[in-house]
């Protein structure tokens, strides 16, 4: 069953961004693509739980901050060394200027 | 200002990488922790994070054409000696300038464009003699545990120094003698059990088949030298790793030389050197090293802009190589007499102060 959680506003992710939501002890990653699309993530790479929400996107790839792994983003794919795992992600959608994301 | 202090008392230290040390570390809370990071806005990281093909398009250009140039003269004036002058210069660019290019293209950070950071990665891994895998995740693990005793398994000075291995480090001869070593144990198929403790299970067949494709190359140069009957192949293939090796030894040296170890700061245990134009370009910026330490994600080309950005938070850049190694030598000399000493960096009254007690020291001691 479906538990949609406001995560932020529409509009405080710039394009090509990411910022960080946290809720129910977990921490989440929330992305504004190129094309205006929302996607979300777990908020740590898999690789060693750092942050992505400091990291960089570049089109649909996140950049982890501490070793540069990269995923991407809208499918959760790890890319290479040395992230090797997949991001877990999670639906989203926008609704009223506001970001949710399903986190059942 | 830099002064030097005996740390905690560890005693003998273990850089084994499944040693005795491993285990105090991971116990001190020293594995994986997390690190001091200066406060820099979101919108300023983005800014410095921007990747772009075209400033290392342009180095690459030049670098692929001071290669070209200086193998040409020494090919044209082989076996003169007038050969020798532009084979050393092909040796710093082989035997040097390939460690910033592994390093920077390992790190995805040099190019924008992926296939040519893999495609850089992979020559300057061959020159420099690093296998592009085993070698990838021992600096993802540099960059984890950096200067951690036990974890980090790119320490290049350890306590006390090891003072003749340190001299041969210029000459290349000890990494390529270890090179050749690695090359043959995973060409046969095999990965050392140290080694294992950072390099994912899944990744071992490419470490083995980089180093079969090695293997090939360097039999190949040999077949030619016989075949042509002249060393000219030897001097351009392999030997440049030896007689070129020094710049980049220099400039590696001064990245923690001297400085704390088992410390969560990289203002403690990193330095940034203000160096020439043209070690600068060799060396691809990372005398910036703080900086890039602190920030990895920030390509070579825009450590100044980072450094100027974040210096008043940071000790002052030491100011060229000559004092660098003023400093450290003493330091390395002291070392003999008594492990437990390194250089504190003073950090300036605008920086947040350093906190041993949440930044990895378990003990503060008065300067000398």
């Amino acid at each position: 069953m479906a538990n949609w959680i406001e995560a932020c506003a529409a509009d405080a992710i710039d394009a090509e961004d990411v910022s960080r939501f946290d809720h129910g002890g977990k921490t989440f990653a929330v992305y504004r693509s190129p094309e205006d699309k929302y996607y979300a993530t777990e908020g740590l790479c898999t690789h060693e739980k750092i942050h992505l929400a400091d990291g960089l996107v570049m089109d649909n790839i996140i950049e982890c901050p501490k070793h540069n792994g990269r995923f991407d983003y809208t499918n959760g794919k790890a890319i290479g060394a040395p992230v090797c795992i997949n991001l877990k992600t999670y639906p989203v959608k926008v609704e009223g200027g506001k970001v949710f994301i399903d986190i059942a | 200002m830099t002064t030097m202090a005996p740390t905690a008392n560890y005693g003998h230290r273990d850089y084994g990488l499944i040693g005795r040390e491993a285990d105090a570390a991971v116990k001190a809370g020293l594995k994986s922790a997390e690190w001091y990071h200066t406060d820099v806005s979101r919108k300023d990281m983005k800014e410095l994070m921007k990747r772009s093909d075209q400033p290392a398009i342009r180095d690459t250009i030049i670098w692929i054409g001071a290669f070209v140039v200086f193998a040409g003269l020494a090919i044209w004036l082989w076996p003169s000696w007038w050969a020798v002058p532009p084979l050393l210069a092909y040796g710093v660019l082989y035997g040097s300038s390939t460690d910033s290019r592994w390093h920077e293209c390992g790190h995805g950070t040099a190019f924008k464009t992926a296939w040519m950071n893999d495609a850089v990665y992979q020559i300057s891994s061959f020159m420099i003699m690093r296998n592009p895998t085993r070698w990838r995740w021992s600096h993802t693990r540099h960059h984890t545990d950096t200067y951690i005793v036990g974890l980090d398994p790119e320490i290049a000075v350890m306590r006390p120094p090891a003072a003749l291995r340190t001299a041969l480090a210029y000459t290349g001869i000890l990494d390529a003698w270890d090179a050749m070593k690695s090359m043959v144990i995973y060409t046969l198929g095999a990965i050392p059990a140290g080694e294992k403790t950072f390099i994912p299970e899944m990744e071992w067949p490419k470490a083995i088949a980089a180093a079969r494709i090695w293997f090939a190359i360097y039999a190949a140069a040999m077949i030619l030298a016989v075949y042509l009957g002249s060393w000219l192949p030897i001097a351009l293939v392999g030997t440049p790793r030896l007689y070129g090796a020094w710049h980049h030894v220099m400039t590696g040296l001064m990245q923690h030389g001297g400085l704390a170890d088992n410390v969560l700061d990289h203002r403690m245990n990193s330095r940034t050197v203000l160096i020439n134009p043209i070690s600068r370009f060799i060396y691809w910026n990372m005398n910036y090293h703080v900086e890039h330490h602190m920030f990895p994600m920030v390509p070579y080309h825009a450590l100044p802009k980072l450094h100027a950005l974040i210096k008043n938070d940071l000790p002052a850049p030491t100011p060229s190589i000559w004092a660098c190694y003023k400093e450290m030598l003493p330091v390395w000399v002291r070392q003999f007499r008594g492990e437990d000493v390194y250089l504190v960096r003073e950090l300036p009254a605008t920086a947040k102060p350093h906190r041993p007690d949440l930044h990895g020291q378990t003990q503060a001691v008065a300067a000398e």
